[in-house]
């Protein structure tokens, strides 16, 4: 089977600090991987490299083949790479139905003079992105909150909106950066069995990172772990958990 | 009035001695052994004694002057609030429209039954209007701080002027000035719009300085510090408002429908012009708050790494507010030309770009609403208090620090029409 997404040699360097030194990794149609590792190890810079909003300092990132390291932001989420934030950056004052029309902008019919005289085109546009946008609601459980500004949902609500927001825009791989920061143990829970979901009916891949280790084992099909920007051991969870490198980094770390 | 309050005043009263006495407090002379300092006049020594005394009244009681415009904790919004709210599309649209029916007939039938000065005033009021709603799309909506919007409003008043020289009728003129203006500012705004806030603050206001510039200085073309003038007023489908044919037209207005000439008339038809302009205008950006676009400007004023990160290209959703601003300038400034008959660089200074500014913020960033009676205010206001003439700009600033004080939020501040989701759905 052929990877999905394919990095090599990445490496992310900040001044006289090397964030991400020489990290590889894939992610194949249907798998969740996970990247894990101590504070400050590199992963959301990682992220960033591959979502477009660092430049990686050397490095191939291929997308279904295709390079895309260098691209903008916008350029690669539009071929079906999006991701959530480590702290939540919903649209605050817009109502949560509306946080779900705004990622569907590129989906819509944006021809001016269609807005403009409401064609019918326009209408059927802006009709089947609401439901589209409702139907997510559901799936993770804020449908009654829909008229509801982001704002004012709790955080659990928020970190959900998050992915529903990544998911209308119908991407191939989804990004998490630790979704499950700061949720109790039963939002925990419903999160694992919503990322779940989205693999096996959504068909989306999922890269992950996370600190929850028992989200992280129970969820994972293969682990890649970094500590201080080097990558330090890849496996299954079974592997990385008896791994005496990963044992020695996490303990280092306390 | 608490010891720590005196304190302050001392402070601040004895750091403005200081400070002011290097200007106001000594006096330089030149005497044969070069030169001397001395005590200045006892005029300037009165004026520093009474700027002391100023800074440290205005001290010792600021918090109970101040005091007054702060929020107190609780309360959502400070100052008064409306009590009732107007119907909107969504919420009741038979009530809209209904409204929206009578305010254009009353506006329609109201230059009749008043002044012709009045009638005119209006009309440069309705200019205004145009021009704070085209600058509250860039500014309010998409949050780009443009200084430079009156570039595009003197590109719309020349491309009118240089095309009816041509022998171009109003009406053509218009939307070809309008997208001359937008073009512009797509030009323009392509290499600056990745620049964010102060930055994109100063640049524009560069380019608006450098398009004044360069109308003053391209005198083959725009006639330079002279203007154009003798330009063509606008007809009614070629019917002119003259007492003779002398603008194009194949008849007068008073000559085809067989009435008496009077000047009002055409007073009176360039300020349903004007009202007719601002009705499109209201109701484009209406339906654009209610477009993706619409909401992509409030989702990038958001958060901008955000949208990125969902697959929306900021330049463009910027590009395209700037583009929209832009063309509502020009199609004002066509407008403006053609009322005045006459335009030069003069019309189109960085005090004119202040003003439109001003009533954005001074109506609330945003609200239609807010900006519409800002541009009343702004320019009824100072034709009222005549005899203050001097002290306009004096005004304009002291009601900006009040604003800003009492309500930075403007006067209406924005209600954004919320995309509901119907129970029924
Ligand atoms: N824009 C930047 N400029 C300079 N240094 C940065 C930048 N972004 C990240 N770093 C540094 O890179 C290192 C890795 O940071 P990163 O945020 O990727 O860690 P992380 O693995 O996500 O940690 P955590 O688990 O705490 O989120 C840190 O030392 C951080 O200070
Ligand atoms: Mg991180």
């Amino acid at each position: 089977m052929s990877a999905l997404l394919k990095v090599d040699n990445l490496t992310m360097r900040f001044g006289g600090l090397l964030a991400v030194n020489n990290v590889a990794l894939e992610l194949h149609p249907g798998e969740i991987v996970s990247i894990i590792g101590p504070n400050g190890a590199g992963k959301t810079t990682v992220f960033n490299c591959l979502t477009g909003f660092y430049r990686p300092t050397s490095g191939e990132i291929h997308f279904n083949g295709e390079a895309i390291q260098g691209m903008k932001g916008h350029q690669i989420a539009r071929k079906g790479i999006v991701r959530t934030f480590q702290h939540v950056r919903l649209f605050k004052d817009m109502t949560v139905i509306e946080n779900l029309l705004v990622a569907q902008h590129r989906h819509l019919n944006n021809n001016f003079i269609a807005g403009l005289l409401k064609t019918p085109a326009f209408r059927r546009s802006e009709q089947d992105a609401m439901q589209r946008a409702l139907s997510w609601l559901e799936k993770v459980g804020l449908a009654e909150f829909a008229n509801r500004s982001a704002g004012n949902l709790a955080y659990g609500q928020q970190r959900r909106l998050e992915i529903a927001r990544c998911m209308v825009t119908q991407p191939q791989i989804l990004m998490l950066d630790e979704p499950a920061a700061g949720l109790n143990p039963k939002e925990t829970d419903d999160l694992d069995n919503l990322i779940e979901d989205l693999r096996s009916k959504e068909n989306v891949s999922v890269l992950l990172i996370e600190h929850d280790m028992k989200l992280v084992m129970g969820i994972s099909d293969r682990i890649y772990v970094v500590n201080q920007g080097c990558p330090l051991a890849n496996g299954k969870p079974a592997e990385i958990k008896d791994n005496p490198d990963v044992i020695k980094a996490y303990l280092g770390e306390f | 009035m608490s010891s720590s309050a005196l304190k302050n005043a001392l402070i601040s009263s004895i750091t403005f001695l200081i400070l002011a006495g290097w200007m106001l407090g000594v006096r330089m002379e030149a005497s044969s052994q070069g030169i001397q300092l001395s005590l200045a006049s006892a005029k300037s020594l009165q004026w520093l004694y009474i700027g002391v005394a100023a800074v440290f009244f205005s001290q010792l009681f600021h918090q109970a002057i101040f005091g007054r415009f702060k929020k107190k904790p609780g309360d959502a919004s400070s100052g008064f609030k409306l009590s009732f709210k107007l119907p909107t599309m969504e919420s009741n649209p038979k009530g809209f429209r209904l409204m929206v029916s009578f305010v254009l007939a009353a506006l329609i039938i109201w230059p009749f039954l008043v002044t012709r000065g009045s009638v005119d005033l209006a009309t440069l009021a309705l200019i205004y209007i145009m021009l704070g709603l085209g600058l509250n799309v860039v500014v309010g909506l998409a949050g780009l701080l443009d200084l430079g919007y009156v570039g595009f409003y003197a590109v719309g008043a020349y491309s009118y002027a240089l095309l009816s020289e041509q022998g171009l009728g109003f009406w053509t003129c218009l939307p070809i000035a309008g997208g001359l203006a937008a073009l512009f500012g797509l030009i323009l705004g392509f290499p600056v719009l990745r620049l964010r806030g102060d930055y994109l603050a100063i640049v524009t206001l560069g380019f608006g300085e450098i398009i004044r510039l360069l109308l003053n200085n391209l005198t083959h073309l725009t006639g330079g510090p002279n203007g154009i003038s003798g330009i063509a007023k606008p007809t009614f489908f070629g019917l002119e408002f003259n007492r003779k044919v002398k603008d194009g037209g194949w008849d007068t207005m008073h000559n085809f429908f067989g009435y008496d000439y009077s000047s009002t008339h055409k007073v009176i038809f360039l300020y349903l012009m004007a009202v007719l302009l601002v009705a499109i205008t209201l109701f484009v950006i209406n339906r654009l708050l209610r477009m993706p676009i619409g909401r992509a400007w409030e989702a990038l004023r958001e958060d901008e790494i955000a949208c990125r990160s969902l697959g929306l290209n900021p330049t463009v959703i910027k590009l395209s507010a700037f583009t929209i601003g832009a063309g509502f300038a020009g199609f004002a400034g066509s407008f403006f030309a053609a009322r005045q008959g006459f335009i030069s660089p003069e019309s189109f200074t960085f005090i004119e770009s202040a003003i439109i500014l001003a009533i954005v913020v001074l109506g609330g960033m945003g609200s239609q609403l807010g900006v519409v009676f800002a541009a009343i205010i702004m320019t009824v206001l100072p034709e009222l208090a005549r005899e203050f003439n001097e002290y306009r700009m004096l005004m304009f600033g002291l009601m900006m620090v009040f604003m800003m004080i009492w309500r930075p939020q403007g006067l209406l501040p924005m209600n954004r029409p919320h995309l509901e989701l119907k129970e029924a759905s």
